[in-house]
């Protein structure tokens, strides 16, 4: 057996301890150890988004981050969007705009789109394709996750 | 709840043709929703395969006692393992080992399977197992499988299936042919000597992959020699058939479960790696988990690419006369579901016109690739970038306006295409009208930009075969069953809506339950846009029997002898006084519970005996750019008509029609799968397979036609593929209006179209 060593970080806002191996990624670490599922993994090549987490703010393909490298930073998922069984605007604007469809890449969307708002709270529609350009959806044709976005920006001022 | 303004009648609003709230929607945007990849079950163990390097051998010898020595793998499993089950399958023709027997048709093909404790010691053990293979000829192409000296890949005669959805039986005219399809009628040879114009050309259509995002995945489980299978897959009674079938087990012994899928677009209709997972279950005596990777899933199902050679002959006046065309499509390696896709490509080609004599013939070909099946539209897209190509052609050398050449030859309403079938049920002229109405079709698009509009119609390939129980408790809430799978169309919140609608009852309070054998009655499949109209019209027979037997109860309870029941929106009027459904069921069991249990069966009967049983039609415009230095098309605009009879639900409609036309501009601009020569996929992965990302997205309209003339309920018929069809042609013609260019090879890259207008400036190619 490999040698594990120990992973101490935050996810969403609670703290967790696990041993890992050091090719083990962030992806599997939340899906298979914490069970947060939210997390999709697809391509499996950080080309496609689905599984997009918040490493520190920023958005990054759990598919290739290794978990090693989460230790002391905070990791946000989708699991973590909805306080107190209340949808974030953003989720709001998903559910108004029909923004998904078979709702796999949606998980990663959602987290991109955080990441998005956060930097740039106002953005333009350019800016909001641009940073969903390495999202893939294959269902939905982006224009309602497009429009969704833009809403939640507009009810969040 | 009764309606304070007229007591007679229930308060609640119909939902039908509202833009209510996707149901799935809470579940999907928290990462509740679980998918069959999410899942695990007590005890699970989890398999990975080991699959050939080669496109066609013969294995001489497996070696797998190093990786069954390694701790923590529970059992290695090859063909012969598996003596006991019946290894070959397939709904059409039973074809498809579910693990190699002696032979690897297509690099790629599992070989050997191996079940652990976790997916690192399986994936260690694989690299222990030796094969030994000797390799044969390869043919990749139809062109290399059809000739003379070209090798046979398969020896043995495969069973005919009934599920393959047609009628007539299976023909073959070549070793390597799997099915072959013909579509004739009228006199073909005089509506071409009497031609004033014949256009002739040949058109390839991609290979392409449907991409679902969630890979293939199944858990199979057996207890006390019953097998459940959790899976990814759209038609979990087809599967439940196959499963029986493989394992010699009675239908009613295999529960097949449906959670979320996550993307279907046909590529998870019928059987996949559930007859595999269940035999590696088997083996393990464990449940096992077999979880493909996309890059193996692209080797598990793409869609079918086509040769289509075709010739249209036309007045002078613009009327086709007759259109003979032959199509070959590359099947791959085993049948699946090909054998319909040449069925309906041989239907489809002829497009939605007014033709006096057709003579189609479609040979669907073996070749060692990945097997091809359901996509999205199947059979239609393929001869459409054809079809609808010779139809700008046409107008371009009789000087016509390519618009008004498709009016003169559009069907009417309740005209047949061919003898036989279901009359048009839709106004084709209105829709292509819709659409250049809203593309400015009669001003000059701006220097640089061409536009085009395309039109298909396609038989549904949709069987009538589906049931429904819709139940009514003694509060009057309702729970309804139906084999249909939410596969993101959004099945759950329509099939909902429709009940709601018919029972008069409050949205919230209605309840759908989907996709697991062992708890909901049989629909044949999810696919064809087939749910909306047919499990439609089901949950519609189900709610009108629960309320007939409400309306008996009633009079048997609540209203004095002899005196009147009367049915009314939500419940009943017994001597002039409102009672919904529940008051019913309580009044009849003579307390505070109980229910009613309405059945719907839908079959070839009554409105729907005549096949199709809707046309679905697509419509589409574009307006292109192209970028002379480099080749690279960009669709600027892109006008969608939905031509549904009626959205019961708008908001899913449009999204699924934008759906379907973005992932047809994928296929015209820069899917295509390639194998070599040798048979080695080139690529393989999400890297390299380029589908359409936000900033390719043009400026879309998506507009509705609800004329009320489905077969459905409500006057609705199926839509959700339709749009994809008729892309890849209109993009074509669209760019030969802006460049003079004529593209006949999808996908239209831009090193194909930087050399198409370097032979328009150079001739040289």
């Amino acid at each position: 057996m490999p040698e594990t060593v120990e992973l101490g970080f935050a996810v969403n806002g609670r703290p967790a301890t696990v041993r890992v191996e050091p090719r083990e990624t962030i992806a599997d670490v939340l899906r298979e150890r914490l069970g947060l599922t939210g997390l999709k993994v697809s391509c499996d090549a950080q080309v496609c988004g689905a599984c997009t987490v918040l490493v520190d703010g920023l958005a990054v393909s759990g598919c290739t981050y290794l978990a090693i490298d989460a230790d002391g930073r905070t990791v946000a998922t989708v699991e973590g969007l909805a306080t107190d069984d209340r949808l974030s605007p953003l989720q709001q604007a998903f559910i108004d705009e029909a923004a998904f469809q078979c709702g796999f890449c949606t998980p990663g969307m959602l987290m991109a789109a955080t990441a998005l708002l956060a930097e740039n709270p106002t953005p333009t529609r350019d800016e909001v394709v641009a940073a969903i350009d390495g999202n893939l959806c294959r269902c939905t044709g982006y224009v309602p996750i497009v429009e969704a976005i833009l809403r939640a920006a507009k009810a969040a001022r | 709840m009764i309606d304070p303004r007229d007591p007679g009648r229930s308060a609640v609003p119909s939902p039908i043709g509202e833009r209510v709230p996707r149901r799935d929607g809470v579940a999907k945007v928290t990462g509740a929703a679980r998918f069959t990849s999410d899942l695990a079950v007590p005890g699970m163990a989890v398999a990975r395969v080991m699959r050939s390097p080669y496109a066609h051998a013969r294995i001489r010898s497996v070696d797998t006692s190093a990786a069954r020595e390694v701790p923590g793998v529970v059992a290695v499993v090859t063909a012969a393992d598996l003596a006991d089950v019946h290894l070959y399958y397939g709904h059409a023709l039973a074809d498809h080992p579910l693990i190699a027997d002696g032979v690897v048709r297509f690099a790629g093909e599992p070989v050997v399977g191996v079940v652990a404790e976790d997916a690192i010691t399986a994936a260690e053990a694989l690299e222990l197992v030796r094969v030994e293979y000797e390799p044969l000829p390869v043919v990749t192409t139809v062109e290399a499988a059809l000739a003379p000296d070209a090798p046979v890949l398969h020896e043995r005669a495969a069973e005919e299936r009934p599920h393959r959805g047609f009628e007539e039986r299976i023909e073959r005219d070549h070793p390597n042919v799997c099915s072959t399809a013909r579509q004739r009628w009228g006199d073909i040879a005089a509506a071409f000597d009497g031609a004033d114009l014949v256009v002739e050309g040949t058109y390839r259509y991609p290979i392409s992959y449907a991409f679902a995002m969630e890979p293939y995945t199944s858990i199979a489980s057996w207890a006390d020699g019953a097998l459940t299978v959790w899976s990814s897959c759209q038609h979990p009674f087809m599967v439940r058939d196959d499963l029986a079938r493989c394992f010699d087990l009675p239908q009613s012994r295999v529960r097949v479960i449906v959670p979320f899928v996550g993307g279907g677009y046909g590529s998870k209709s019928y059987t996949k790696i559930e007859p595999l997972t269940a035999a590696l279950a088997l083996r393990a005596r464990r449940p096992v988990k077999l979880a493909l990777s996309i890059d193996e899933s692209i080797l598990t199902t793409r869609g079918d690419g086509a040769v289509v050679r075709i010739a249209s002959a036309f007045d002078l006046d613009g009327h086709l006369r007759g259109r003979r065309a032959e199509i070959l499509l590359n099947t791959g390696a085993y049948a699946e579901n090909s054998p319909l896709v040449g069925r309906k490509a041989a239907n489809r080609i002829a497009g939605p016109y007014r033709i006096p004599a057709v003579d189609v013939t479609c040979r669907v070909v073996y070749t060692n690739t990945a097997p091809a099946s359901s996509f999205r539209g199947f059979g239609a897209p393929q001869g459409n970038l054809a079809g609808e190509s010779q139809i700008d052609e046409a107008a371009e050398r009789l000087g016509l306006d390519p618009l008004e050449l498709r009016r003169r030859n559009l069907v009417s309403p309740g005209e047949s295409l061919w003898p036989g079938v279901r009359g048009m049920d839709a106004d084709l002229d209105a829709d292509v009208c819709l659409v250049a109405e809203q593309l400015d079709w009669w001003s000059p698009p701006a220097p640089g930009r061409g536009r085009a509009i395309g039109i298909s119609a396609s038989d549904a390939g949709s069987e009538p075969v589906t049931t429904s129980v819709v139940r009514v408790g003694a509060d009057g809430s309702v729970t309804v069953t139906a084999g249909s799978t939410e596969i993101g169309q959004g099945s759950s919140t329509v099939l909902a809506q429709v009940a709601a609608g018919e029972l008069g009852v409050q949205l919230e309070r209605v309840e759908v339950l989907q996709s697991d054998t062992a708890a909901v009655s049989y629909d044949r499949s999810t696919g064809a846009s087939r749910t909306t109209t047919l499990m439609g019209l089901a949950i519609a027979a189900a709610a009108r029997d629960a309320r007939d037997q409400l309306v008996g109860w009633a009079r048997d309870t609540l209203a004095a002898a002899g005196g009147g029941v009367e049915e009314t929106h939500g419940g009943v009027l017994a001597d002039g006084t409102f009672h919904d459904w529940g008051a019913v069921v309580r009044a009849w069991f003579g307390g505070a519970y109980g229910e009613v249990i309405g059945r719907g069966y839908l079959r070839r009967e009554g409105a729907t005996a005549a096949m199709p049983p809707f046309w679905e039609i697509g419509c589409v415009g574009v307006e292109v750019s192209v970028d002379e230095e480099t080749g690279r098309i960009r669709v600027e605009r892109l006008v969608t008509v939905g031509d549904v009879g009626r959205a019961i639900n708008p908001q899913l409609v449009e999204s699924q029609d934008l759906g379907a036309a973005i992932m047809g501009m994928g296929m015209a601009l820069g899917e295509e799968l390639i194998w070599t020569e040798e048979g080695a996929l080139l690529g393989g992965s999400m890297v390299d397979y380029r589908v359409p990302r936000a900033s390719d997205i043009p400026a879309v309209t998506t507009l509705l036609a609800e004329r009320g003339d489905g077969v459905g309920v409500y006057g609705a018929k199926g839509g959700g593929e339709g749009a994809l069809n008729p892309v890849a042609a209109a993009v074509a013609n669209a760019v030969r209006r802006a460049t003079g260019v004529r593209l006949r090879e999808a996908p239209f890259t831009p090193e194909r179209v930087w050399r198409a207008l370097r032979e328009r400036d150079f001739g040289d190619g």
